[in-house]
């Protein structure tokens, strides 16, 4: 293959796939390449489009394209028909005949695979009609849309790789820098540290060779966004790592991607490959002399990882645990060398910034927080699916008007951002604007950008117990705070979840999670008792329900709650009976059906299951 | 760990070919070991002492990466690997009552294996596909939207036990 060695060989490449693979024919683009999409069958239809098209003599007429995650993760497979922009969502293969039959042989739109607004109950053709994308501004994330993430030429025609060329002929690293700092980007990891600081000090730091790292171990459960931008746009990460290692003065990088993501590592493999084939990545990149190598490591399912410190020890080959920063690692990371490392999010906003300039970049936002955020909102929340949205917006805007509200007319609750290092945010703050601070004032913090919406069947000590019951396993052990702390709170939830818990106990819970904030060593000591500290803010009521008067109004804890069965509203249908694991339901045909309470195991298949509300849960 | 007996000659010649992918680079101890417990299903004993010796790092080193990481396995592991995703999108839409469901069915709790060597029970914190959640993996098959009920007829594909 031709290697690419300027800014102009890249333009010309640029223009010749345009002349080659963009003419104006119309396009199907199916989300496919993703592992939700996958999940959902996406595969069976492109296979199909491509059957479909041929029995038709169509498939030089009418193009395929395959993209990864358009961020709607609640309607995939998603099928968009180009130039009109006709979306339909939940498409099975079976639909696919009668898609080109009806709408793209007959301009005749199919009504049943129109998504519905869940608010206003309107069908919507296009993207632009979805109040699910109105509110978004999708700078980082919406490329996915253009994309096959394993053809580098689909990201070389939205002008992929124009930075770093443009970087490499006509911006001293000095330069490079100073725009990142003018951006005003912070690390969307979870830290929200300055990236152009960061990298000032790794470009200052003393020592050779220096390391470029970025840090795909997302671990914070309920966060996937950077699983999306490497499977749906992996260029745009390494292209990102390229113009920060040429910034910083490096040659050396690695990705250090969680192994729960095969799909993403694939991705990833394949596109390293490509840059390299091009010239945009390895030995004198883009003829400019500088060179940069990437590497992909694994991680080894550990939370910690995620801690920059934990994930270079685990880089080195040892066991992820973190240690004292008193010494930086810009300064000594990596096997005691310089290091720079940024998350996957951060990585994708480098270009961006290079192309459009730092002044653009700095004027979306607040004061402190510039630029997008991606939020993966989860949960009990009507259009589950990644949101990229300006800092400031309002979480009201996000759950409302971009999720469409609570599923099955239930109340809003709280919503968890941050991870197990954040906390759960009242419905009194919920006009609060997304940043930094306000996150952070508020108890919680931005993390990595999860986002879990809570009902009012979810119960918030069970949640500060899941917290703190997933942090005392993924606590590496090493500082007695985190490792003994985390196992004296996770036994006093549980007391209060058994109902076994005084009041005292709750002052305790208090303190504790005090002292393991003074003096845990890692931010992931640090932080964890954020969901304890802030659900004990927001929900002391919960907490003392459970204690006083031994109910979880929720229904959750096991322990608080019986099932019994309503006599006036069983019909005796004999579907509770069927599901019962334990058989303790008894009751003839057509009669009132009764529980044993006994032996009953709280397992709640029976509630589940019965179509008449004649379970009561209390 | 378990008593073993010697690896055969063909072991070790793959124990070598993927050493030899990573060029016996210190820094991918963790990839080599899980494209070890990948063909192995678990690490044996001498396949940890063996990639000490060729990786040249102190063998407690390797057993201490090993046990360190929730992904590895010390000891043999069921023909299936049924994990059930903790991550909090499927916490709150009741990933607990599916995973208690499948301990139940499996008659075995997480991190054990059912007597007859079918079933390995694991939980994982998130798999990033909290749109579909609840989610259960069994081997390399992934199924969304589980509820309790699910259980028994996902299982049934793998086993005629159920």
């Amino acid at each position: 293959m031709k290697k690419v060695r300027n800014l102009q060989d890249l333009e010309a490449l640029r223009k010749s796939i345009l002349q080659e693979k963009y003419s104006e024919k119309p396009c199907i683009i199916i989300s496919e390449k993703s592992t939700c999409c996958y999940l959902s069958g996406s595969k069976e239809v492109v296979e199909a489009f491509k059957d479909g098209l041929k029995n038709f003599d169509l498939e030089n007429q009418i193009d395929i394209k395959s993209t990864g995650c358009l961020g709607f993760c609640e309607i995939e497979p998603i099928v968009i028909l180009e130039p009109k922009g006709i979306i339909y969502q939940k498409v099975k293969k079976e639909d696919v005949l009668e898609i080109i039959t009806e709408t793209i042989l007959n301009d005749i739109i199919i009504d049943r695979l129109l998504y519905v607004d869940p608010v206003k109950g309107k069908k919507c053709k296009t993207e632009e009609n979805m109040p699910f994308y109105k509110k978004q501004r999708r700078f980082v994330l919406g490329n996915n849309r253009f994309i096959d993430p394993l053809v580098i030429d689909d990201y070389i025609a939205i002008n992929g790789y124009k930075a770093l060329a443009t970087v490499l002929e006509k911006m001293r690293p000095e330069k490079v820098i100073d725009v990142i700092k003018q951006s005003g980007l912070r690390g969307r990891g979870g830290g929200g540290f300055p990236t152009g600081k960061k990298w000032e000090y790794a470009s200052k730091a003393e020592g050779e060779p220096k390391y470029v790292i970025c840090n795909a171990d997302e671990g914070d459960p309920g966060a996937y966004m950077d699983r999306s931008l490497l499977e749906g746009n992996p260029h745009s990460v390494i292209e990102g790592m390229i113009i920060g290692a040429y910034a910083i003065g490096s040659h050396e990088g690695y990705v250090y991607v969680r192994n729960e993501y095969p799909l993403a590592v694939k991705h990833l493999e394949n596109a390293i490959k490509q840059a390299q084939e091009y010239g945009l990545l390895g030995k004198n990149v883009l003829g400019s002399g500088f060179s940069f190598n990437i590497e992909i490591s694994r991680g080894g399912g550990a939370f910690v990882c995620g801690e920059s410190t934990a994930l270079m020890a685990s880089l080195e080959g040892k066991p992820g645990e973190p240690r004292a920063k008193y010494i930086h690692t810009v300064e000594k990371g990596l096997w005691n060398k310089p290091t720079n490392l940024n998350n996957v999010e951060t990585w994708a906003n480098v270009p961006l910034i290079i192309n459009r300039g730092a002044e653009w970049y700095a004027k979306i936002g607040t004061n402190t927080s510039k630029g997008t955020k991606i939020f993966s909102l989860v949960g009990k929340i009507n259009n589950t699916g990644l949101v990229e949205v300006p800092m400031g917006i309002k979480l009201r805007e996000i759950i409302y008007d971009i999720g469409g509200g609570i599923p099955d007319s239930k109340k809003f609750k709280a919503v968890q951002t941050g991870g197990p290092s954040g906390g759960c945010i009242p419905e009194s703050l919920i006009d609060l604007p997304v940043d930094y601070e306000k996150l952070s004032e508020a108890g919680s913090m931005m993390g990595s950008g999860g986002m879990i919406v809570m009902d009012e069947d979810t119960c918030m000590v069970d949640v500060a117990k899941y917290f703190v019951n997933f942090l005392r396993e993924e606590s590496c052990g090493k500082c007695v705070p985190c490792r003994e702390g985390l196992e004296r709170m996770g036994e006093i939830l549980t007391n209060i979840t058994e109902g076994k818990a005084t009041n005292q106990d709750l002052e305790l819970l208090e303190d504790l999670g005090g002292v393991i904030k003074d003096t845990a060593l890692c931010a992931l000591g640090g932080t964890a008792s954020n969901p304890v500290l802030s659900t004990i803010q927001y929900f002391r009521d919960e907490y003392k329900d459970h204690i006083e008067h031994k109910k979880c109004s929720a229904g959750v804890c096991k322990a608080l709650i019986t099932f019994t069965i309503d006599e006036n509203k069983c019909t005796g249908c004999g579907m509770c009976l069927k599901q019962c694991p334990q058989n303790v339901i008894s009751g003839e045909k057509k009669k009132p059906h009764k529980i044993d309470q006994e032996k009953c195991i709280k397992c709640g298949a029976c509630y589940d299951t019965c179509k008449f509300n004649a379970i009561n849960r209390r | 760990m378990e008593k073993q007996g010697e690896l055969e000659p063909k072991d070790i010649r793959l124990l070598n070919a993927i050493i030899k992918k990573y060029d016996g680079k210190k820094e991918f101890l963790i990839c080599i070991l899980q494209d070890i417990q990948k063909v192995f299903e678990y690490l044996p004993r001498k396949a940890l002492t063996h990639v000490s010796d060729k990786l040249d790092i102190p063998l407690i080193q390797v057993y201490g990466v090993a046990t360190f990481f929730k992904a590895f396995s010390l000891i043999p592991r069921g023909g299936h690997t049924c994990t059930v995703c903790l991550g909090t999108a499927c916490h709150v839409r009741g990933a607990e009552k599916v995973l208690d469901k499948v301990k139940r069915s499996l008659d075995i709790d997480v991190g054990e294996t059912t007597k007859d060597m079918q079933f390995s029970l694991k939980t994982v914190n998130c798999l990033g596909a909290c749109a579909l959640g609840p989610m259960m993996v069994v081997d390399d098959d992934y199924h969304g939207h589980m509820a309790q009920n699910k259980v028994d007829e996902i299982l049934k594909k793998y086993s005629s036990k159920f």
